[in-house]
């Protein structure tokens, strides 16, 4: 499972809706807990570097990789993933993200329908490097992130 | 030695150790220590034919070795190599 922090979220929507109808791209940080669950608290930006049509590609140049793993380990948190969006297409990977996935990295994918926000989903590689689906939730920002938090 | 940058999404191959230390000359010879020391790495890494994988970037400080000499690019012991997975996708 990833959460995502609402700040965290509403950034990422909003860079998808101004990229739109452009695909955008960026980095999700945050920490993974000892049971394997996710909790996305930081994105980064980051800029299509797809050369040529970027309302169905993206690309993120390699430079931006490195500050994205520098940023991480400034802050003591970890690359999780990345995020990008499908303007007017399902938030469903296509053969293209499948084949130049990463493993353990987690795939957000926001539906964009007409400069709108549609469905948000996470998919990961398995072990036979074919994407399945992680649930996706939500929690306020602030909170702290551990699991098993009671306040 | 030099160092190597291993990024996240391989770290699971090598330990959760992100950076390592190879006593290498140049790019090839660190890709072989990396692949020797750490097997899971090689199909990540390296196609069939034993070429550094299309999708996979090899930089030296700021520089891609595609710039530079590729494989037999030079390395020194305060070389830092980072070992950077091309990021990309779309929904077609």
């Amino acid at each position: 499972m990833i959460i995502l922090d609402t700040i965290a979220r509403a950034e990422l929507l909003k860079d998808a809706i101004a990229a739109f109808p452009d695909e955008c791209c960026g980095f999700l940080f945050g920490r993974e807990d000892a049971n394997g669950f996710r909790a996305v608290s930081d994105i980064l930006v980051v800029n299509n570097a797809k050369e040529g049509d970027k309302r169905r590609r993206f690309a993120i140049a390699p430079l931006d990789y490195l500050k994205a793993e520098q940023y991480a380990e400034d802050n003591q948190l970890q690359l999780l993933g990345v995020y990008h969006s499908h303007p007017n297409h399902p938030a469903i990977p296509s053969e293209h993200d499948r084949v130049a996935a990463q493993p353990w990295f987690s795939y957000v994918i926001v539906s964009v329908l007409e400069g709108k926000p549609d469905a948000l989903r996470s998919w990961r590689l398995n072990n036979e490097d074919q994407f399945e689906e992680e649930n996706v939730g939500v929690v306020a920002s602030n909170i702290n992130h551990e699991f098993n938090h009671q306040s | 030695m030099a160092t190597v940058i291993i990024p996240t999404p391989l770290r699971k191959f090598t330990n959760n150790t992100a950076k390592l230390d190879v006593k290498a000359e140049n790019i090839q010879q660190t890709v072989n220590e990396l692949t020797l020391n750490f097997p899971d790495l090689k199909k990540h890494l390296l196609d069939e034919q034993g070429q550094i994988r299309s999708f996979v970037n090899i930089f030296v400080g700021n520089d891609d070795i595609r710039d530079l000499q590729q494989e037999r690019t030079e390395v020194r012991t305060d070389t830092v190599i980072s070992i950077i997975p091309a990021i990309a996708g779309g929904y077609a």
